[in-house]
């Protein structure tokens, strides 16, 4: 079997210090939506020099590199086990070169391991077999900030008015995005899935973030409510780090997933400006990232 | 652009007001979760006792901060097997988990100014009017670029928190923030959220 770590580590660099062109083509639109001189024109003006500025220089966009969260989608004949300890090999030697901060912490001993490995939830890796002859590997890195900003509901919820429907996501959706202000790192990124379970709408929740910011979504109302999320978020006028504004997120992306009759969730993953996300494909000794 | 230079008096405290923006000069320490819990546990609520090297590194911390700055942040640091440190990348942290704490840390150690993201609450906007202090709004995400106001790492203490909640002395050139929260009272996070809760509960009736 192929030994990938050395391209793995190459991925987690592009991840952590090239913000991808869908994101940052956003934040440039949003920029000139914001008043001249107001803070939140400021604001994303300097995370658009830091953008340039760690792309030129292979640095960190930011300092919280997040939870590593590897999706392998590979073909038939790849070992699963060999390819965890590639990934594992690639963080830590991606750590010793700073393009990740050390952030795994034992909660109970309170102690970092300095390397970014944990058990087996940290880094997260999921696996799964495709057909075809080429490998896919999606990284996304989530920092912290965003992270204790998502939210999960259970429906009906009296306080919102929130019935099980659309209707009733779209409230629940409006209040997470109330409830972060500027704590998420703003303008954010909504990923959202309705139904599931508990550990899978938040699971779900993350991997719709995998999709492209300007993609529509197949189903027309979902497509709809993805866009009325993102206007009407932005009329609460939070805008970019909670400085008020025109800009709280510059997207949301809505999955539905299955679920018991007696349950109906909510879960919203809050994704900052620094939307963290690259790809890799293999395919014999070609190896493409975008 | 207004140039502050730390330490900082009590009057350009009270001449500085929400909205400002501000290019600090000077030495500031880093500290977060970890660090703010070991100051209160030890030194303010005092239930463990000092131990290890607790005793000198507060005496030294207290240099830096009388009349200093404290930065919520979980910095990228190179050189860490050769103790060459430099910031690689060092953006805000969510002060907001630092609310049970800031307040009181503030008068202890009589810190004038306090940098983070996403604001910070009531306690810690009645500290900033006594103290007096302010809250200081740096760019959450912009690691990048506030590595690069970093002159110099003069030192470290309590490594063993970890790289991310060590606290860091260094040395910052134009470090730029916005006032959010002043010594008078004002804070843009109150008015924000209340004018965000409006509008919530207009799309909410909606329907």
């Amino acid at each position: 079997m192929q030994d990938l770590t050395e391209h793995i580590i190459e991925l987690i660099r592009l991840a952590s210090t090239n913000l991808p062109p869908d994101v940052e083509a956003a934040l440039r639109k949003a920029v000139e939506q914001e008043e001249p001189g107001s803070a939140a024109r400021g604001a994303l003006e300097t995370i658009l020099k830091n953008v340039e500025l760690s792309r030129s220089k292979s640095t960190p966009i930011c300092q919280d590199t997040g939870t590593p969260i590897f999706y392998v989608h590979h073909p038939e004949g790849w070992s699963t086990r060999r390819l965890r300890e590639q990934i594992v090999a690639a963080v830590i030697a991606a750590t010793k070169r700073s393009y990740l901060r050390p952030n795994s912490v034992n909660t109970l001993t309170e102690k970092n391991t300095g390397t970014n490995i944990g058990d087996e939830h940290f880094p997260v890796v999921h696996f799964d077999e495709i057909e075809g002859d080429t490998l896919m590997m999606e990284l996304m890195l989530k920092g912290g900030g965003c992270e204790n900003v998502g939210a999960q509901y259970s429906l009906p919820n009296n306080e919102l008015g929130a019935g099980r429907d659309l209707a009733g996501v779209r409230k629940a959706v409006l209040d997470a995005v109330y409830k972060a202000q500027g704590q998420g790192c703003a303008p954010g990124i909504l990923g959202v899935a309705i139904g599931g379970d508990r550990g899978s709408g938040y699971t779900a929740s993350k991997e719709v973030l995998y999709r492209k910011l300007d993609d529509v979504n197949p189903d027309p109302k979902l497509a709809e409510m993805e866009n009325r999320l993102t206007k009407e978020s932005n009329e609460m006028g939070i805008g970019p780090m909670g400085f008020g504004g025109k800009t709280t997120v510059v997207g949301a992306k809505i999955v539905g997933l299955h679920r018991l009759p007696a349950s109906y969730f909510v879960t919203v993953s809050y994704m900052c400006w620094a939307y963290r996300r690259r790809k890799m494909t293999v395919k014999g000794d070609e190896v493409n990232y975008e | 652009m207004r140039e502050v230079n730390i330490p900082i008096s009590d009057e350009v405290v009270r001449s500085l007001k929400v909205g400002d923006s501000v290019a600090l000069s000077g030495v500031m320490v880093t500290g977060r979760d970890t660090a703010h819990k070991w100051l209160a546990d030890t030194f303010i609520k005092k239930t463990r006792p000092p131990q290890g090297d607790d005793l000198p590194t507060f005496d030294a911390l207290k240099g830096f901060l009388s009349g200093g700055v404290i930065y919520h942040c979980g910095p990228v640091v190179s050189g860490l097997d050769t103790k060459d440190y430099k910031f690689v990348a060092a953006g805000p942290t969510t002060s907001i988990r630092e609310e049970p704490y800031q307040g009181d840390v503030m008068r202890l150690l009589n810190v004038k100014g306090v940098i983070g993201k996403g604001g910070m609450g009531l306690k810690t906007l009645q500290a900033c009017q006594e103290v007096p202090g302010m809250y200081l709004h740096a760019i959450g995400g912009a690691a990048s670029w506030i590595a690069q106001t970093v002159t110099r790492v003069i030192g470290v203490y309590k490594l063993d928190f970890g790289v991310p909640e060590a606290m860091w002395v260094i040395e910052v050139k134009d470090f730029p923030v916005v006032v959010t929260m002043d010594s008078h009272g004002g804070s843009l996070h109150v008015e924000v959220e209340q004018k965000s809760k409006s509008v919530l509960d207009e799309l909410l009736a909606r329907g």
